[in-house]
């Protein structure tokens, strides 16, 4: 029964029973669109990168490998991902508040900015004077409209995080909902607080940088550059773990009709992100001379470990919500019946939940220990520190985002899923092949294997440094699961397109596809020994056991070296 | 009732905590203080430390710094390629090195179990010190000269290789150490 008359700027979506502002719905559209034509433009380059560094296929020349790289850096760590995260903020603050959007027309500049300065840096990207990576240090110089196009692109950002705020404000004033916001919405709003942040940042370096390249300033210090400019690289990767962890509680609501274990510890959690997570900037710098231990100590750990700690409660409550809600559901036998009878076969679970044990297990742990001061020297600038954003950002975001979108396309675009069957294997391919990637390169990395190198043999150079054998068998194998990761990336692609353009359109009268609450079911008794989430706490507790495990083996390596002081 | 997207029942707040997510709190609380401690706590119990002694300098500066370095103490030119003098400053001395497109230079000649305060800059870019196999990681930029003190504890060949990237010839920019017993 949906609703579209010139009196309504409203419909009520079949499949969701959501209200859904019609500007909202267009902007969220749009977004998305454009962040998987992103992802595509991102992922292809990201398959040069892999063709080139799997040792045997050596693919490009040395400076397209260096362009590619580039391509692949801020077209799939940043425009893909900002682009979803702007749709993500639109969607939750209208169609979960029941709410209009603010200023569709600055929501609309937002679009175009984004839009035209993406284009602008990839333009100057591939014009071959600018490939100076996403991080583009100074001295290293790009063109002028490398820098132009990033700074249009976050001034067209903040534009959408201002929408998002203008449309809380709405929906409070026009009484939408009841009570206090719900966690997603709280959780899409602590991203933005966080985007701010993370936007002017970027804005405070790139400008004068921007300047200097067209000759108006003399110098950038390189150290000044490099703080203030990961207070903008770090960061918005801070953004995407706040997203996406929206989006897990999200998704275990829609599939399992869950709740939070306690919406307290939760809300606690995402303020302590808020508070500390900005802080992780430094892990970035912890090789860099001229700043002291204590800054360091005080900032890479995140003021005692506060950000960690807050990952760690959501890595627990996310699943326990849904095995609470699972056993309320009735699969309440032993320990994990609740996860077995999990709907492995739907992309919107199976994508969420790869995403929540890879950004625990590969992209988490690993994040800790090299974050430790010491412990970053043996890892600084390896391609260990690749593999582990890998394991959050692609293994993490990009997953959580695919599965978000397998449930937007019925809801929002109205469409059928195309190609269900493929569309079932393809979280795994994407989410095994990356974490194959992270896992077994985080291997090479820790021998030594440099990020950013066109060639690790070092050929025809006097000096050349011998490898063991053994890393050329782990760049192989990580790049075979970096080619799978891209397979399962354009085949996500595809689906979302065709399903677009030629899906089955959703019946008006189509089912309810989010599950009932399941806090309204029979089952109260649920649990064991006095614990309702009992299988959730031992899978923490084997994540716990891991990354203590995995600290110590760290520093037991690191007392063998020489000895620096 | 509810779902974690429709917003919470009035007594959120005060709603007690369940028993699951109590102990896992207690439990992560605990490591993340003890993973801080430890972090502090190993500037004295731990022998891999950056003690971040670091000065402004010019480029200029540093390269005549450099030269009057490996002016001083060259033993040799290296084997490997003759156009690269090898330095071999005594125990303790200050060494000096540059990173610049593309190569590290001098080559060092030291020695196992002796302390040397290595001093480290570049010429131009950022750049990375990679030191191989050992897996010493530190970053150079221009106009900051850091020092650390290193003391080896092992001898052979160690390779440095540059891991910050720093222009189309980056992967051939190298450096090396030799470590005699």
């Amino acid at each position: 029964m949906a609703i579209t008359t010139a009196q309504s700027p409203f419909r009520i979506d079949p499949l969701s029973g959501l209200r859904i502002d019609l500007q909202a719905q267009a902007l969220v559209k749009i977004n998305a669109v454009l962040a998987v034509v992103f992802l595509l433009v991102g992922g292809a380059a990201g398959l040069l990168v892999a063709l080139t560094r799997w040792p045997a296929v050596h693919l490009l020349p040395a400076d397209m490998f260096y362009m590619a790289l580039t391509v692949h850096g801020i077209v799939a760590l940043m425009v893909w991902i900002i682009f979803f995260e702007i749709a993500v903020i639109y969607f939750v603050s209208t169609a979960l508040l029941s709410c209009r959007i603010a200023t569709p027309g600055w929501a609309w500049t937002q679009v175009w900015l984004m839009v035209i300065g993406a284009a602008m840096t990839f333009v100057a990207i591939l014009q071959g004077n600018s490939s100076v990576m996403m991080t583009s240090y100074p001295p290293l110089e790009a063109a002028p409209h490398f820098y132009l196009g990033l700074i249009l692109f976050a001034v067209g950002a903040l534009i959408g995080c201002f929408v998002f705020w203008g449309t809380l404000v709405i929906a409070k004033e026009e009484k939408t909902y009841e009570g206090s916001l719900p966690l997603i919405v709280y959780g899409a709003m602590v991203a933005v607080c966080i985007a701010v942040f993370t936007i002017a940042s970027g804005a405070i370096i790139l400008i004068p940088t921007f300047l200097w390249s067209v000759g108006l300033i003399k110098s950038i210090d390189p150290m000044m550059y490099r703080v203030i400019w990961w207070a903008f690289g770090h960061s918005s990767q801070q953004i995407n773990v706040v997203t996406h962890i929206s989006i897990w509680y999200c998704i275990a609501g829609l599939i399992f009709g869950a709740k939070p274990m306690s919406e307290k510890v939760s809300r606690t959690a995402f303020l302590l992100y808020i508070l500390f997570l900005q802080f992780g900037s430094v892990h970035h710098l912890l090789s860099d001379p001229g700043l002291s231990s204590v800054w360091k100590v005080f900032n890479t750990s995140y003021m005692m470990y506060m950000a960690v700690l807050a990952s760690l409660i959501h890595g627990l409550t996310v699943p326990g919500s849904i095995e609470v809600a699972q056993r309320r559901n009735g699969y309440n036998n032993g320990l994990f019946e609740w996860l077995r009878k999990a709907p492995w076969g739907n992309p919107v679970f199976s994508g969420m939940f790869l995403s929540l044990v890879g950004f625990g297990f590969v992209g988490g742990i690993t994040g800790v220990v090299m974050s430790v001061e010491q412990v970053n020297m043996i890892i600084h600038n390896t391609i260990y520190v690749p593999a582990h954003f890998h394991g959050t950002v692609a293994g993490g975001t990009t997953l959580a985002f695919m599965a978000l979108t397998y449930f937007l396309i019925p809801v929002l675009f109205q469409r059928e899923v195309i190609m269900p069957g493929l569309a079932k294997w393809q979280p795994w391919l994407f989410g095994i092949g990356i974490n194959v990637f992270a896992i077994v390169v985080m291997g090479a990395g820790t021998l030594g294997v440099p990020r950013r190198h066109y060639d690790i043999t070092f050929a025809g150079q006097a000096l050349a440094h011998e490898w063991p054998g053994l890393i050329y068998m782990m760049m192989t194998v990580g790049e075979i699961g970096a080619v799978l990761a891209v397979v399962g990336g354009a085949l996500f692609c595809y689906i979302v397109v065709g399903s677009i353009l030629w899906g089955k359109k959703v019946p008006a009268d189509a089912k309810c596809i989010v599950a009932p609450p399941a806090d309204a079911g029979g089952h109260k008794e649920i649990g064991a020994g006095g614990f309702e989430a009992p299988g959730t706490f031992i899978l923490a507790m084997v994540l716990f056991v891991t990354l203590v495990l995995y600290y110590f083996v760290n520093f037991k390596y690191l007392a063998t070296l020489w000895t620096l002081a | 009732m509810g779902y974690s997207f429709t917003p919470p029942a009035k007594n959120w707040a005060t709603e007690p905590i369940e028993r699951t997510e109590i102990l896992w709190i207690i439990i992560a609380l605990a490591w993340c203080l003890f993973m801080f401690v430890w972090m502090i706590a190993w500037h004295w119990i731990g022998n891999q430390n950056m003690n971040n002694e670091a000065y402004k300098i010019l480029p200029e500066s540093y390269a005549k710094k450099v030269e009057d370095f490996t002016a001083k103490y060259t033993i040799r030119q290296d084997a490997n390629d003759p156009s690269l003098p090898v330095v071999s400053p005594p125990p303790g001395s200050d060494v000096y090195l540059a990173a610049s497109r593309f190569q590290w230079r001098p080559l060092l000649e030291i020695q196992k179990g002796k302390t040397y305060r290595v001093h480290i800059s570049s010429l131009d870019v950022d750049h990375g010190f990679s030191l191989l196999p050992e897996n010493i990681n530190f970053t150079a930029y221009p106009g900051y000269e850091s020092v650390i003190t290193m003391t080896p504890n092992k001898s052979g060949q160690f390779d440095i290789i540059c891991n910050e990237y720093c222009g189309f010839g980056h992967h051939m920019m190298l450096g090396r150490i030799y470590v005699k017993e």
